[in-house]
Order: structure tokens, then C-alpha cells, then sequence
């Protein structure tokens, strides 16, 4: 039904929708499950998602909107290659987040929300991503990095930037 | 479900389990402020207006969405309840603007009454006020940001109430905006529920902001003039330089049949009664071919001269008459006692847009087996054949919508068309457009006469309810109707109602506009009781019904042609060259196709400026009052009255008035009720018999209960605002004989109504937007 239907997504999540829709008592519960396994591959949720969503789940594109607009990890724009994301929720402020946050400002030359030219990295002010034991914490797409120096995020970043993903810490 | 016994206040109540506390309250006459909490939409919970103490519970618990149980103890207005409610409050005015003194809402606004009533008028806010321009959403939608409260009722009652699902909630905390589907613009029905449910001033609208203040206005509650649903409006009307001026329609009487419901022309197409190309003044044509203003006794002397010409020469059966869709069933009766009485003819017809005589036949001596437009927000299962109430009538749809997501009700679609009503429907059945006869037939158990890949199941389930309220439009005429009442029948508990269009259709074909129909359906050849009571003499021959009276105009054979508030040459595609030999009299609010023809032109009163009641097309009798005034017209009523006078009729036999026959309680409806109830509460107070006016409805509306029994309803209800349903079993008709099926449905959508609907502005803006929408689309 569904699969045989134009889709933007993979055969692998438009199949995984299909199913997904069937799982709730009422077929928009999978709304933001699927919103999230969107954005996974899409990168954000693009305007298309938007229709292909509120199609999928017999809903209009401005419920979709209005889901989408209340959280803010959903994010309607592109992020780089690799999306940090550092914490400067109480326990990793007092143990120097706003230093990270500083010294990722000044090493990738953006600030919050924003991209570097080349696309590679994005620069994101986060709440708490529970990791309050080991701050200051940063998560670079869906990896943690904690306990972090300015130096050790250096290195992170370095890794990243050397296309060798994640090897430090 | 059983009843459980709580304590409010010190009061002891009771109420079925399961019921909301707020609603127990309510009703017990304690009242609980909220803002988010509407009944009959989902709960919200999201105001905390609605805060009480209870009993063994820790914290103040929201009423709205606790329901009663045994033994609850409850406290409404401690100090700490009033404590929480100001402080509500005052997070509300932290950022709404005081622009009360200009705000629309101002006076009847929710806020305002609330903190009145808490105060909060010290804050411990001082942040500047975000302030956000004014937006224009539609043609009749405005968005004041900074006054929302963010209740989520707009929200609530354009999805679930509407189904159209226009209006979201965007972002979240202090930043959340009720956001338009179109981006900056609505994409929706523009019924402007949202407009009428907004607690505040935010949701504004086009026809009625910064006019005036609500308490400026007179508000009268009457019935809407425009399709055949006939819900309850009220009114609010300004004086203006010639006489009064309605400003605002809204449904702020939610006592009506439509309850809290009113569509786009309910609420802003009153705007025809203000244009300023209105006729004011009789027109006469003129020798040099012209129509030109005349005095009110030189158009009724020589309207009458003419017509007593052509009936003294050519005799009765050359005149005729033809009746109007809107016009009041007193106005009606006395057109067709006008027409068979003084005129002396049976050539009288109007512009049939359901088979109501049919119906009135397969229902005669059947009694409580027509639907009132109350049954269906209450009915277990309806079935609906043909029509598309969402666009034909609304208030309908309302109801059915309501009732199905309340109360569960069951929907049963038959179509020819994907009507937006499928989406409640249960089951559905798409039907070929000529296969509502086949379909019927196949339902009462002829299973060779339809078939269709879900026919079955559907006849199934619909055979399976115990009690059915079945909805037919305009596709379903004579024959098929007598065939669907039958095959009703054969089910219990099975009530009808005949889908027609304009707001008195009904009430036209109830009290004779008909050639061979009397009021009350009585055949004009039988005996009958209209003779021996108006000491008039009846034609007994069937007269010419509307097509052929417009053949008979072209053929010469028709002399005199007297035309009320209807507009045959357009509806009909009546050639003007047909009508050039024909002495045309045309009562009407414009200069419509029909009335630039005339020899003589009266300029009438529409139905928000006179009194008498309608009847909608369930047979909803209600009362319409007199809200507007201008001017220069006349009630069509008075128009009759005056010309039959002129033409040398004795009034009092057309117009029971001064008998005494019956004491009409003149102090029952208000001064506003029209000249001849004006004139009513004059004489009452000054201790003389009312009803001395030829020009009261009320005397004929007495003559109709005496002699159609079918409206013979109690009468203080109807004075009372509130509808009767008449009597439908109670008909007289012939059951006999077949007759030429005229039926030719309006096909007015949500944005049109007839003729009149040209004449609103407001609807053809509306329009106008929706068609570049449209456009716009198919660029796309």
C-alpha cells in the first residue's frame, strides 16, 4: 500500500512507517517517533517530510507543524556533518561547559544554531543530556563525550575534522 | 449511569456519575470561571481559571477535568482558591494589552469579567509588553496576537467542532501562537466559530471590528434568513440616519436549534440589509419606458387599477402569482388568500426546491415521524441519502458531526458524490446519480436492484439499528419518497426529514403557495373549511404552476403577473422579451432581474426587519422578530394588505383583525417586534383590544392555527423564542393522485444563497478569495 506509494524516505523507513503506523490506537501517536526517524536520515525535517508525514498519518501539514514547533531537538533547518551539541545545564556549568562552549565558538568560528562554511560541523547550545556524573558533557550527533578539558574537546574535534569519527575518550 | 451525591459549598448535589465537576456546578447555579473549558469539546486543562479545594486531595484540583464521585467535598471560592485564580490572572495580563476601550470584545470580554470579578490589578511584572501588529487571516478572520490567552478553543472547535482543522498551536511556553494553516492565511470554511467561541478579543471579525460597543447595540434574537436550517441569530443593530442598521449577527442565544453553531451566513450575510442600492421607494414605468420613483398612492392606486383591469376583462385565471422562499408563512397564507380570494385564482406558485407536498403525503396520519434538527445531536444511528449538508446545511452538519463524536451516533452515507460527511460516516455507499430509487429499493430487501462493493454490509449494519433518523435531499422526489417512507417504516423508530433550500421553502409549500394545495396540503377542489371561514369563495380548479404561468406570460394567455420577493427571469432563464406584454408587479429588496421588467416595483422589508414566524425544512416552526429597520420599504404583509385594499377588497375578511377572535397577549413579544406590535403595546397600555391592525401577523398567524391543523402548536413556547415542530400527520393531502414534479434544487454552497447571496458583499468577497485560492493551487 504505502510502500508502493511515492516516498522521499529509504525502502527501509518507508517500510518501517508502514508498520509503525499500525502500532497506536490512533494513528498520529507515531507522529514523533517518526518525525525523529526522519530527521535521522533526511538531516532535519525539510518541508517534504512535513507532507509526506501528515499524508502518512491522514493528519494536515500544520499538526505536523505544530508538533514539530514545540520541540526544539526537531529542527527544520540543515546542521553540519557533525552537530555539537554542548551542555551547559547546571552540573557541566559549574564544571566549565560555558569554557567549552566558548573555546568550540572560537575554534569553529560559529556560533549557536549555526553552521561552518564548509558544512562539516554545527554548534549547538543544549540542555541536559544526562550525563551530569561526568560534566561537562557534549554529544556530537548521538555520541557522548565527557569530562572534558578545552583540550580534550580539541582532540574531538581534530578527530572529526580527520574524518576518524569517534576514538578518543 | 447512576447518580452520585457530593458536596459543593456547603450545598448538597447530585449528578450522574462520571459527570464533570465543573458541569455538576453549573448546573446546580455555582459557577466556575474558566476560560479553556467549552462544553462539548475535548478538555484542555490548560487555564487553571477552574481551580477548587477538594477534599482529600493534595493541591487545588482543576474542575473541568475531575469527574464527581461519592461523597466529594468541595470548596469553589476560598481565599485560596480566589488567591490561585488571581494569580492566574495576573500571568495572564502579563503581556495582554489594555486596550480594552477599543477591543472588540470589550464589555463582553472573559477576561475582563474575570478580573473583575478577582482583581489583579497590581502586577509584579514590569517587562515591557511584547506588542505584535494586528493580522488579517481571511476575509472575515483577524488575529490580535498580543490579546491570547491561548485557551486552544479556536483550536478545539475548528477541528473537532468543524472538521476543518485550520487553526494549531505553534512553538510551546511563552512563545506558543495559534498559527493559521495557510502560513499567514486560513484555508476554511470561514464560518468564524473561532470569532464567536475566542474568550477575549483576539479572534476578531471583519464586518463587525472597532464599528461600535456591544453596549450600543440592541441585540435581537430571530432566525436566519438564508438556507432552509433555520438556526437562531441574534442581532445587533445600531441606529443609523434611516432607521436601524444591523451591525453584527453572531449566536451569542445559544438557545437556538442550531445550538452553539452558526455558519458564515448566519453570522456576516446580513450585509445585504445595509447596501445602499436598496429600493426605497415605489418605481412606476414611465410612458417613455423608464422605471421613476412614485408616491406610495400612485404606485398601489395604479398596480391596483391594472390588476382590477385584467380580472374584470380577462377574469382571475389570467393573473399570477408567484410567491417567495423567505418570505413568512402569515405573509405566505395571506398571498395565497390574496391570490385565490380577491384575485380569484389558483395560479399561484413559488420556486420549489424540495417535494414537500410528496413528503407531507407519505407521512399523513403517521404521527412523530418527521425529524426536527434537534434530532439529530441526539439520535443513536442517522442515515443520510443525497445532499451535501456541509455545504447545503451547515447547521445540519453540525449536528450530525456533534452527535457523532458525543455520543458515538453511527453516520450511514448514501452519495452520488464524496461529501465531506464520509469522514463520520460509519458506512458509505457511492451510488450512480440517478440510483437513489434502485438503492432505496435495494435496502427493503430487493437485492437485484443495486449493486456495489460495500452494499451489503451497509444494508446489514443499517438493518440492525433500533432507532434511525434518515436525512434525504432534493435527489429524492414524488415516487421515491413515498417508496424511502415505506421502506422507513418498515424499521422501528424511524424518523424523516426532507432536505429543501432557503430559509422558508417549507413554510411556502405548508401554506399553499401551490396551484393545487391549500394550506395544510388540502386539495383546492375538496370541501374544506377556508371558505366557511373567511366567508371568501375558493376557486376550485387547479391553477397554472410557475413554468407554465411563465409560458402562459410568453403565450399572452396570463394578463398580470405579481411576483413577491422571488426572481423567476433569473432562476429560470425566462427570456425578458416574454414578459413585455405581461403588467408584472414585483415586491423586492433590489432591482433583480425580474423587478428591471416591472411595471411596478414595491420596495419590500427582508426578514430581520419584520415579524411572523418561518418554518425550517424539518418543520421547525419558530418565530422571527424584527431587529433592522429602514426606511422607505415595507413588510411585504403590509404590501398585500394595501394593494387588496386598493383593488377594492374588504381587509378585515383578509386580515382577521378587531374580531376578537382570539386575544393576542401583545405584551408577550417586545416593542421591538414590528410596527404592527409596536402599535400591539400601545393599545395594551392603553387598555384597548389588540390586534386592531390590519397589518398584524399575528391575526393571521391565529387564522393558520385555526384552519391548518397541522400548525395548531402551543403557542407561548413559539412567543417564548423556542421552536415547535408542526404537526406533519395532520395534512390534508389527496394521496392519490401524482403530480408534475417542479422540484429545482438551489445548489447554494456555503458562500452562496439564491439571489439574496448576490447582494452580500461579505459573500462575495469571500468567494472572491476563495476562487484565487483556487487559482493559486492549480499554479502550483
Amino acid at each position: 500500500m504505502a510502500t508502493e506509494k511515492r516516498t522521499i524516505f529509504s525502502p527501509e523507513l518507508a517500510a518501517r512507517f508502514d508498520r509503525l503506523v499500525t502500532l497506536y490506537p490512533v494513528k498520529r501517536s507515531a507522529l514523533v517517533p517518526m518525525l525523529l526517524y526522519s530527521q535521522d536520515e533526511v538531516g532535519y525535517i525539510s518541508p517534504e517530510v512535513i507532507v509526506e508525514l501528515a499524508d502518512r498519518l491522514d493528519i494536515r501539514t500544520n499538526d505536523v507543524e505544530s508538533v514539530l514547533s514545540y520541540y526544539s531537538m526537531l529542527r527544520t533547518k540543515p546542521v553540519g556533518k557533525y552537530n555539537v551539541q554542548v551542555c551547559t545545564n547546571i552540573s557541566c556549568m559549574l564544571r566549565n561547559g560555558y569554557g567549552i562552549l566558548e573555546h568550540c565558538k572560537k575554534r569553529l568560528g560559529i556560533g549557536h544554531k549555526e553552521v561552518t562554511p564548509d558544512g562539516l560541523f554545527s554548534l549547538e547550545e543544549v540542555e541536559c543530556i544526562g550525563a551530569c556524573c561526568w560534566a561537562p558533557a557534549v554529544q556530537v550527533n548521538y555520541d557522548f563525550y565527557d569530562d572534558l578539558t578545552v583540550e580534550k574537546m580539541d582532540q574531538v574535534l581534530d578527530d572529526y575534522q580527520a574524518g576518524r569519527g569517534k576514538v578518543t575518550v | 449511569m447512576a447518580d452520585v451525591t457530593f458536596t459543593v459549598d456547603g450545598k448538597k448535589l447530585t449528578a450522574p456519575a462520571g459527570t464533570l465537576l465543573i458541569d455538576a456546578c453549573r448546573t446546580a447555579g455555582i459557577e466556575i470561571p474558566a476560560f479553556c473549558y467549552y462544553p462539548g469539546l475535548s478538555l484542555q486543562a490548560a487555564c487553571r481559571m477552574c481551580v477548587v479545594r477538594i477534599e482529600k486531595m493534595p493541591k487545588l484540583q482543576t474542575a473541568c477535568t475531575t469527574p464527581v464521585a461519592e461523597g466529594m467535598v468541595v470548596q469553589t471560592e476560598t481565599e485560596e482558591v480566589k488567591q490561585s485564580r488571581k494569580a492566574v490572572l495576573e500571568l495572564l495580563l502579563g503581556n495582554h494589552p489594555l486596550d480594552c476601550p477599543v477591543c472588540d470584545a470589550g464589555g463582553e470580554c472573559e477576561l475582563q469579567d474575570m478580573t473583575f470579578k478577582y482583581g489583579a490589578g497590581e502586577s509584579k511584572y514590569i517587562e515591557t509588553k511584547q506588542h505584535r501588529e494586528e493580522q488579517k487571516w481571511s476575509p472575515v478572520v483577524y488575529f490580535d496576537r498580543p490579546r491570547c490567552i491561548l485557551c486552544y478553543r479556536c483550536v478545539r472547535v475548528c477541528g473537532e467542532g468543524m472538521d476543518v482543522w485550520a487553526l494549531g498551536v505553534q512553538n510551546r511556553g511563552v512563545t506558543s501562537v495559534i498559527a493559521p494553516n495557510g502560513g499567514d492565511h486560513l484555508g476554511c470554511e470561514e464560518c468564524g466559530m473561532c470569532i464567536d467561541i475566542c474568550p477575549v478579543g483576539a479572534l476578531t471579525s471583519d464586518t463587525y471590528r472597532y464599528k461600535t460597543r456591544p453596549w450600543e447595540m440592541n441585540h435581537v434574537g430571530t432566525v436566519c434568513t438564508h438556507c432552509g436550517d433555520g438556526c437562531k441569530t441574534t442581532l445587533g443593530v445600531k441606529r443609523s440616519n434611516d432607521g436601524m442598521e444591523i451591525v453584527r449577527g453572531d449566536n451569542r442565544d445559544k438557545s437556538g436549534i442550531n445550538n452553539d453553531f452558526l455558519c458564515i451566513k448566519g453570522r456576516y450575510a446580513f450585509d445585504f440589509a445595509n447596501r445602499t442600492d436598496r429600493l426605497t421607494t415605489p418605481l412606476v414605468r414611465q410612458a417613455d419606458g423608464k422605471l421613476a420613483p412614485v408616491s406610495w398612492e400612485e404606485a398601489l392606486t395604479f398596480a391596483a387599477n391594472k390588476l382590477n383591469e385584467v380580472r374584470s376583462n380577462r377574469g382571475g385565471n389570467a393573473i399570477g402569482v408567484i410567491g417567495s422562499n423567505r418570505t413568512t408563512n402569515e405573509e405566505n397564507y395571506l398571498l395565497q388568500k390574496f391570490a385565490r380570494g380577491v384575485l380569484g385564482t389558483n395560479n399561484i406558485d413559488h420556486h420549489r426546491t424540495a417535494d414537500y407536498a410528496a413528503f407531507a403525503a407519505a407521512l399523513k396520519g403517521k404521527a412523530n415521524r418527521e425529524a426536527s434538527l434537534r434530532d439529530f445531536i441526539s439520535a443513536p444511528a442517522m442515515l443520510l441519502l443525497g445532499n451535501d449538508p456541509t455545504e447545503q446545511h451547515p447547521a445540519l452538519a453540525w449536528q450530525i458531526r456533534s452527535n457523532v463524536r458525543q455520543n458515538r451516533a453511527r453516520l450511514y452515507v448514501a452519495n452520488h458524490r464524496e461529501i465531506k460527511l464520509r469522514r463520520q460516516a460509519k458506512a458509505a455507499v457511492e451510488l450512480p446519480q440517478d440510483g437513489y430509487a434502485s438503492f432505496i429499493s435495494y435496502l427493503a430487501g430487493n437485492d437485484g436492484a443495486f449493486t456495489g462493493n460495500d452494499a451489503n454490509d451497509f444494508r446489514e449494519a443499517l438493518r440492525k439499528e433500533e432507532s434511525l433518523v434518515i436525512a434525504f435531499g432534493s435527489e429524492f422526489r414524488g415516487r421515491d419518497i413515498q417508496a424511502l417512507v415505506e421502506f422507513g417504516l418498515s424499521m422501528p423508530n424511524v424518523k424523516f426529514a426532507c432536505l429543501g433550500d432557503y430559509s422558508n421553502s417549507r413554510g411556502a409549500a405548508d401554506m399553499g403557495l401551490l396551484p393545487d394545495l391549500l394550506p395544510g396540503y388540502v386539495p383546492v377542489a375538496s370541501e374544506h373549511k377556508f371558505a366557511e371561514e373567511t366567508g371568501i369563495e375558493w376557486p376550485k380548479q387547479p391553477g397554472l404552476d410557475l413554468v407554465q404561468m411563465l409560458d402562459a406570460a410568453g403565450s399572452g394567455e396570463i394578463g398580470a403577473l405579481y411576483v413577491v420577493g422571488a426572481n423567476p427571469v433569473a432562476r429560470y432563464g425566462v427570456d425578458p422579451s416574454a414578459l413585455k406584454n405581461t403588467f408584472l408587479v414585483v415586491q423586492d429588496m433590489f432591482l433583480t432581474e425580474t423587478a428591471v421588467l416591472a411595471d411596478v416595483v414595491f420596495p419590500a422589508a427582508n426578514a430581520y426587519e419584520k415579524a411572523g414566524t418561518i418554518t425550517n425544512t424539518y418543520g421547525d416552526l419558530q418565530l422571527v422578530k424584527k431587529a433592522a429597520d429602514k426606511a422607505g420599504v415595507r413588510s411585504d404583509f403590509e404590501l398585500i394588505v394595501r394593494l387588496a385594499d386598493k383593488m377594492g377588497a374588504d381587509p378585515k375578511k383578509l386580515v382577521p383583525f378587531g374580531k376578537g377572535v382570539r386575544a393576542d397577549f401583545g405584551q408577550s413579544r417586545g416593542a421591538q417586534s414590528g410596527e404592527a406590535d409596536r402599535h400591539a403595546v400601545w393599545l395594551s397600555a392603553n387598555h384597548l383590544e389588540p390586534k386592531l391592525s390590519p397589518f398584524d401577523p399575528f391575526a393571521i398567524f391565529d387564522e393558520i392555527q385555526r384552519l391548518v391543523p397541522s400548525y395548531n402548536v402551543p403557542r407561548l413556547n413559539l412567543l417564548a423564542g423556542n421552536d415547535e415542530h408542526v404537526k406533519s400527520e395532520l395534512v390534508q393531502i389527496d394521496t392519490t393522485g401524482s403530480r408534475r414534479d417542479l422540484v429545482l434544487p438551489a445548489n447554494d454552497g456555503l458562500y452562496t444563497s439564491g439571489t439574496l447571496g448576490r447582494y452580500s458583499d461579505k459573500l462575495a468577497e469571500v468567494l472572491a478569495s476563495k476562487t484565487t485560492e483556487i487559482a493559486e493551487t492549480a499554479a502550483d
